[in-house]
């Protein structure tokens, strides 16, 4: 198939959860490989592993400071690459590595981690620790359709991408506190619910129906924040959501 | 009429047949009849609905998780629980007018819950979470493809617990747990007394309780539910029933064939769907001011627009 798009995959400082997501679109991913996407390289799931120059790179981890190698291979990836996604908390926000304080053999001095787009410009956010093997499946396709498809298609997966986009030009930190700046104390929160169920730490629960955020168990990973129908919301969008669904479930047939 | 209404198949104005879920409900007893039949026959396995803290605190294991003191008496404070029989149901009927996080328990129901097919009752912006959450499930793992009946409910604004309390106990003048059901409509806020009393409130008095989050909603009557449903545009003791996507309109179809409601055409009820009409550009028209209001807010600063 001369039509696919090719992809790369940049393991940096993460703990290979996001790898595991994809994979968990099990028939979904070899659908995905079989079709649309030429995985040029990607530790674990791929023999090749260095970096080559690729339509999409996916991202998972943060960046290591102290480690040249990875300083090298976030560049590389996005000099590269034409769209740089950075896939799950860490490579979005910093994560669970914002926590690092270094000390841990056999690299003591490697303590120092900065989410990718502290470093290079990065295109697509895709949040969540771990993010979900549908979410990923979802971007994937429309970032096909946004570089293979018809005019129709580019357009929709353009209205799709946009928030990420969007979120991804917004900065490199978000956690529950996000959620208090950008929505609550905004007078835009209404109670949904919503972020506590995104929360993968239960550090969220809702009093009298307003949200109540457990900060030290928060590992800013961006889920409650992006998940929350008033940090970002395109009516374009969502209300397709039924024919976006299909086509999505139809593209992998 | 037109983009307010949002997208839908059919429309008819519908009351449950059974008797004892009418002696409950708010209206027509939509939600609970329709949650009722898709758990009788499989099309779910349970339904996220808006039950009181009463329940909660008889039933912990159905809860969402909240730290509250559950000893302290709190009438109509709502609880998201999930429940999977009928008289849990019918427990969980009727309107609250104040805020249940029913999103909060979508995940939830999967895992510890252990459901594989999910009824949840929201209002518009929980209907609006639900489906970015399907489009965009970036902490909902494996939640998607587990809904399978959304019922959005019509509403106008929500209220605080603290504001329900203040128009209740010093507006209307009557203890909480008194009170036997709450409604507005014709204009009012009602609180109906258990011993028959019945006091009304203009809305103007309500106003300024409104949860400040609902007034940047664009939507009036639950344009992403799979049904949406509420008692504007039909005659006391009935509800308006929008059928809107495909499992609404395959689970309105067998509901209807096996006797669930009755119904009478839309056209040929008063006030009808031009109340619902006027009520959704009324809300639609002033949020919209709203959130264009606050693009100017402070001086040469605004106040952040969710909306792409």
């Amino acid at each position: 198939m001369a039509d696919k798009i090719t992809v790369g995959y940049t393991h940096l400082s993460g703990c290979t959860g996001c790898t595991v997501a994809l994979a968990d679109n099990y028939g979904g991913l070899l659908t995905l490989l079989d079709k649309y996407v030429d995985l040029k390289y990607m530790p674990t799931l791929a023999d090749a592993r260095h970096i080559q120059q690729v339509d999409v790179s996916f991202v998972e981890g943060s960046v290591c400071i102290n480690d040249k190698l990875a300083v090298a291979e976030i560049k590389e990836t996005r000099e590269k690459s034409t769209v740089v996604v950075a896939l799950g908390g860490c490579a979005c926000y910093g994560n669970i590595t914002r926590f690092s304080r270094g000390g841990q053999q056999n690299q003591p001095a490697h303590e120092a981690f900065l989410p990718i787009g502290d470093l290079i410009k990065v295109d697509v956010y895709i949040p969540g620790c771990a993010p979900t093997p549908q979410m990923i499946r979802n971007v994937a396709v429309m970032a096909y359709l946004l570089l293979k498809g018809t005019k129709e298609q580019k357009d929709l997966a353009t209205a799709f991408l946009k928030p990420l986009m969007m979120a991804a030009q917004r900065g490199t930190t978000a956690c529950f506190c996000d959620l208090m700046t950008d929505v609550i104390n905004q007078g835009l929160c209404m109670g949904c619910g919503s972020c506590a169920a995104a929360c993968p730490v239960r550090a969220i629960t809702h009093e009298y129906g307003k949200p109540q955020g457990v900060r030290d168990l928060c590992i800013k990973c961006g889920a409650c924040y992006n998940q929350c129908p008033r940090s970002w919301f395109s009516f374009d969008v969502v209300e397709n959501y039924e024919a976006i669904n299909e086509a999505i479930m139809a593209a992998l047939q | 009429m037109g983009a307010e209404l949002g997208k839908y198949k059919s429309c008819v104005s519908a009351r449950s047949t059974d008797k004892e879920i009418l002696r409950h409900a708010q209206d027509g007893g939509i939600v609970t009849q329709l949650f009722g039949f898709a758990l009788d026959e499989g099309i779910i396995d349970g339904a996220i609905v808006a039950a009181t803290k009463e329940f909660a605190h008889k039933h912990p294991s159905k809860a969402m998780v909240d730290n509250s003191n559950m000893e302290f008496h709190e009438p109509w404070r709502p609880i998201p629980v999930v429940v999977t029989t009928k008289a849990d149901l019918l427990a969980a009927a009727g309107t609250k007018y104040n805020i249940s996080p029913n999103m909060s328990l979508i995940k939830e129901a999967t895992r510890s819950f252990g459901l594989d097919k999910i009824g949840i009752v929201g209002t518009p912006c929980q209907m609006q979470g639900l489906r970015k959450g399907q489009l965009y499930p970036i902490g909902l793992r494996d939640v998607g493809a587990s809904i399978a009946l959304a019922v959005g409910i019509f509403c106008m604004e929500n209220f605080p617990y603290q504001s329900i309390l203040q128009l209740v106990e010093d507006h209307a003048a009557m203890k909480m747990e008194s009170v036997k059901k709450m409604e507005i409509g014709k204009g009012k806020f009602w609180v109906y007394g258990k011993r028959g009393q019945i006091v009304q409130l203009p809305l103007k008095v309500t106003h300024k309780y409104e949860q400040p989050g609902c007034h940047v909603c664009l939507d009036y009557v639950a344009n992403l539910g799979d049904i949406s449903t509420g008692s504007v545009g039909s005659p006391d003791g009935w509800s308006t029933v929008f059928v809107r996507s495909k499992i609404g309109d395959s689970v309105w179809g067998k509901a209807m064939a096996a006797g669930c409601f009755e119904t009478q055409p839309i056209e040929k009820v008063k006030p009808g769907l031009e109340l619902v009409s006027k009520l959704a550009n009324e809300k639609i028209t002033k949020n919209k001011a709203t959130v264009e209001a606050r693009k100017t807010f402070g001086v040469g600063k605004g106040l952040r627009n969710p909306y792409i």
